[in-house]
């Protein structure tokens, strides 16, 4: 009977993507609404040859569902390469402007391969790794099969559906041009209902759990998934000009639409890119570190102090602009106060070693949590500074900004990302280790000089380009145009593209290594035939 | 009064108020007797049911 219904929408869907592809206004639409023709297409047939076949129902309950999750491990190791890949090229397009291609112009040149980079890595590396993580953690800490049987398939499949549809987008000129929000309204509408999919898995899981306590890494990924719905609703309420184009127009207007943007701007950073990764750090570190983390009364006060804080920092993106000073200063002293718990939580996670830091010295997988853990504490340390109203007026608009957004991307979210890839691929695939611990120790290496290279080269031209902007002679006239920045930029953009590399060259080396892991690790016997009871 | 003033009345002084003694309550919460002991079983939650979820039996209420 499902099946049936389920005929009926991809057929819907299919016929409409038809007539959308005929009608579209503009490329991004077309390609776009191709590409779900194609697919709506592609299921309707799958599910036609499936329906009235018979049923093979097997009891999984007694088993953990896994096998999304390690689809959403390579999903993670992929978009990351990719992402990283994008990175380094537009570092180098901006070192070298004659990699923006005349052949490729309004299509490879720098302003859309930039919202690509920071989508990939953002939302698809990021992402995947949240939910593949998520998903694992609330199973584990639930002893709990997923809720909702194939739905978690649909999570994941949609979710990559939505990254596809995003990164065609910018570089065929459908975006919205709100920063991290970029995609348009139908591309908005359907990670609306991925999301809620994702919502209903987590918490139909946390609600059908065995353990009695909800384990406070599930306190942060929830916090994650809800907050991120309320921004992505209220920052895209937009209104298409036509249901066969991509163009749409926000309802907000004037300072209001700049203010909603960097509360979501600034949200993504606090719930996307801390607050989920702060359910992988209370899970995977005292794991890997086997043992219970430092103190689990200050991971309650670290989350509920993160979460009233986080939430209205948004407004020091917006220092000395149109927003109304109180705001403004609202803002700062919010990024201020959250110092506390962001240390708070920092030092929860090192001293989970406690007792253990021997460590350090034998297992590179920790080391790469702890340098991410250290990470964390700097670029919390960085941000709140930087968001100081007399800080801001040299920092802001230079790269010194993208400095700190990187080194708390790259170190905090990617490193944390990779200690829990080199923690899982083994449990998932049932191999008694990682093919090569070695590999581990360069791609450990590799990725944190790569980061200080970067991090070093941003804050020296941040500052330059600051001081430069500013600087006025005797007669109160500007001293340099700003030509004269770009040019004295040029060393540093090569030493940070290469920094880049560093960092590709390490994901690359772990990806090989997580490979091989598969392929020829040795097997952990015991664990190769799942036994289940009979009750 | 226009609706700007009210609700920024309203979140300066109630709003305020309530989040903030939320908070307050939290940590009293989180410090109170016994806390500690219930705290070291839950800490240990990630160490249990790695390999398979509970059984009704194991389940612990």
């Amino acid at each position: 009977m499902s099946n049936y219904i389920k005929l009926i929408v991809l057929g819907l869907i299919a016929l409409f993507a038809a007539i959308g592809t005929n009608y579209a206004r503009d490329l991004a639409y077309q390609v776009h609404a191709l590409l779900v023709m194609i697919i709506a297409g592609g299921l309707f047939i799958w599910t036609l040859r499936n329906t009235d076949e018979p049923d093979i129902l097997v009891d999984r309950s007694a088993e953990y569902m896994d096998d999304v999750i390690r689809y959403g491990v390579i999903a993670t190791a992929f978009w990351g390469v990719v992402g990283f890949l994008a990175g380094t090229f537009i570092a180098f397009q901006l070192a070298f402007p004659v990699l923006n291609f005349e052949w490729a112009q309004g299509y490879l040149n720098f302003g859309r391969l930039r919202p690509l980079h920071t989508s990939a890595v953002i939302f698809a590396f990021g992402g995947n790794a949240l939910i593949a993580t998520s998903f694992y953690v609330v199973q584990r800490t639930s002893a709990a099969r997923l809720w909702g049987g194939n739905l978690a398939w649909f999570v994941f499949w949609g979710y990559q559906l939505f990254i596809v549809l995003a990164a065609t987008g910018y570089v065929l000129g459908g975006t919205q041009s709100k920063e991290y929000a970029e995609p348009e309204w139908y591309v908005d509408l359907w990670l609306t209902i991925v999301w809620v999919a994702y919502l209903a898995v987590y918490l139909g899981t946390i609600i059908k759990r065995k353990e009695p306590h909800i384990y406070v890494a599930n306190w942060f990924y929830l916090a994650f998934i809800v907050t991120v719905a309320m921004l992505h609703l209220v920052n895209n309420m937009t209104i298409p000009v036509s249901i066969w184009g991509s163009k749409s127009v926000i309802v907000w207007s004037g300072v209001q639409d700049a203010m909603i943007q960097w509360w979501y701007g600034h949200n993504a950073v606090g719930f996307f890119l801390t607050a989920g990764f702060l359910g992988m750090m209370y899970y995977f570190i005292p794991k890997q570190a086997e043992r219970p983390v430092f103190s689990y009364k200050l991971s309650i006060i670290h989350f509920w102090a993160l979460i009233f804080l986080y939430i209205w920092a948004g407004p020091h993106h917006l220092h000395y602009t149109a927003l109304p000073d109180w705001a403004s200063t609202l803002g700062m002293v919010f990024s201020i106060i959250l110092w506390m718990p962001s240390w708070g939580g920092m030092i929860n996670g090192l001293m989970t070693l406690s007792g253990a830091w021997d460590k350090l010295r034998t297992d590179p997988v920790i080391r790469m949590m702890v340098i991410s853990v250290g990470f964390y504490g700097m670029s919390t340390f960085e941000g709140p500074m930087m968001s100081i109203r007399a800080v801001n007026s040299l920092s802001h608009y230079t790269d010194w900004t993208i400095g700190h957004v990187h080194s708390g991307a790259l170190g905090w979210n990617g490193m944390i990302t990779f200690g829990a890839l080199y923690f899982l691929v083994p449990v998932l695939w049932k191999r008694e280790r990682l093919y090569s611990l070695q590999m581990v120790s360069w791609h450990f290496w590799l990725a944190t000089i790569g980061i200080v290279l970067y991090a070093a080269s941003m804050w020296v031209t941040g500052i330059m380009e600051g001081l430069m902007w500013r600087e006025v002679d005797a007669n109160g006239f500007l001293v340099n145009s700003f030509a004269d920045t770009v040019a004295a930029k040029f060393p540093m953009y090569v030493v940070r593209a290469l920094g880049g590399v560093l960092f590709v060259a390490g994901a690359v080396i772990m990806c090989y290594n997580l490979w091989m892991t598969v392929r020829k690790a040795p097997a952990k016997e015991a664990s190769l035939t799942v036994a289940v009871p009979a009750e | 009064m226009e609706e700007y003033t009210i609700l920024r009345q309203f979140a300066d002084s109630w709003m305020l108020l309530l989040l903030f003694a939320f908070f307050v309550g939290i940590v009293i919460w989180v410090f109170r007797p016994g806390a500690s002991k219930e705290y070291k079983d839950t800490a240990n939650i990630p160490f249990r049911h790695q390999d398979k979820p509970a059984t009704s039996k194991e389940a612990r209420q």
